[in-house]
């Protein structure tokens, strides 16, 4: 009875305590994908994006998140891949240079458990995604990690000769994780 | 002839290596130089699977040989000779070891991991690191000049042997078509 009564107790101080995680830690953040070439795994990365985050684990509902990408800081982990992919058939990140993730509806799954539904716009297409990811916090400090995997035809990422998927697959995953301090002065 | 003739089973690993590495050469040569298309990296596939092939192929051949004794050279030729013959042999086998070996670390340190016949995943001997493999791609194109060296020397001593000598070193490692045509 005890226990249970200082778990609640405890439980209650939790939720007094809850904050909301709003500034973005840059250099401890990142945008990372996975994608198939002839059936093997490779990964990549985005070196520049700017994301605004607003998200308390008490109140989901609250929350918002916008990421945007700079295409043209994409490391597909080969020279000649960053230069194919910039072109017209991949990301033509002349006239596109930045993808957009932006999110107002966020739904508690259990546990650390959340996700984070919301539009997803790359070279002028927009796609509707469920981004799923666990928050874990440490004090002022919070980290949201996950992945979710798109379909790289979708987007037209990939059109002409890369259109068809025996080279290069249609799905990718995306695997991010933003870390947010509490900052009391930004609510 | 009896005894002075490979097995059959090295008759056929000495060809089936021959072709893979004419064809691999070939290929490597290639498609370095292709730009990036679907069709490049089909070929940067196969090129893969095939040297994996040649490498698990060539530990069986070296059990084969070593549990099968070949034919002795012919004692009419002089000593300098079978020297020759027989470093030319084993620097032909290190060259099948050595040359997928620095095909796979190449890829590790590139950064493309193999993936057997799109199936297989191989493990990648070293981490990504783009200088080193920017040294191992010499290194594998090195080894491959090499090798074609060396093959043409062991073509030619080949034809030397059954067109000068008159010897039946080039017959002995010949497909036999028919039992006739081996006594022939």
């Amino acid at each position: 009875m005890r226990t249970a009564f200082a778990a609640l107790a405890l439980l209650a101080a939790a939720g007094a305590h809850a904050e909301e995680y709003n500034t973005i830690v840059a250099d401890k953040s990142s945008v990372a994908f996975v994608y198939r070439q002839m059936n093997v795994p490779l990964e990549g990365r985005f070196g520049k994006f700017a994301a605004q985050l607003k998200f308390d684990p008490a109140k989901p509902a609250t929350a918002s998140v916008s990421i945007d990408i700079d295409l043209a800081s994409i490391d597909t982990g080969s020279a000649e891949g960053n230069d194919e992919v910039a072109g017209k058939l991949w990301f033509d990140t002349k006239s596109f240079p930045t993808a957009r993730f932006v999110a107002t509806n966020f739904r508690a799954l259990g546990g650390s458990r959340y996700e984070a539904v919301g539009k997803l716009t790359i070279k002028g297409r927009t796609r509707d995604v469920t981004a799923p990811f666990a928050f874990d916090s440490r004090g002022r400090s919070g980290t949201a990690e996950g992945a979710l995997t798109i379909k790289r035809a979708d987007f037209a990422i990939g059109e002409g000769i890369w259109a068809d998927f025996d080279a290069v697959a249609n799905e990718v995953q995306i695997k991010f994780r933003l870390q947010a301090e509490a900052s009391p002065d930004k609510k | 002839m009896n005894g002075k003739r490979y097995t059959t089973t090295a008759i056929g690993l000495h060809w089936l290596m021959a072709a893979l590495i004419l064809v691999l050469f070939a290929v490597g040569q290639y498609m370095t130089d292709l730009p990036l298309s679907p069709t490049k990296l089909q070929i940067y596939s196969w090129h893969k699977w095939g040297g994996v092939t040649a490498f698990l192929l060539v530990f069986f051949r070296v059990v084969w040989r070593t549990t099968h004794r070949p034919p002795p050279l012919p004692s009419t030729m002089p000593r300098w000779q079978q020297v020759a013959a027989h470093g030319g042999h084993a620097a032909l086998y290190l060259l099948m070891f050595a040359i997928p070996l620095s095909g796979w670390l190449m890829s590790s340190a590139k950064g493309f991991q193999t993936v057997y016949l799109g199936v297989l995943p191989i493990p990648d001997l070293l981490a990504k690191n783009k200088e080193f493999g920017d040294v191992l791609k010499e290194v594998h194109e090195t080894l491959n000049f090499l090798m074609i060296v060396i093959v043409a020397g062991h073509v030619a001593a080949a034809l030397k042997h059954h067109f000068i000598d008159r010897d039946d070193i080039l017959v002995r490692i010949a497909p036999h078509r028919s039992r006739k045509g081996q006594h022939a």
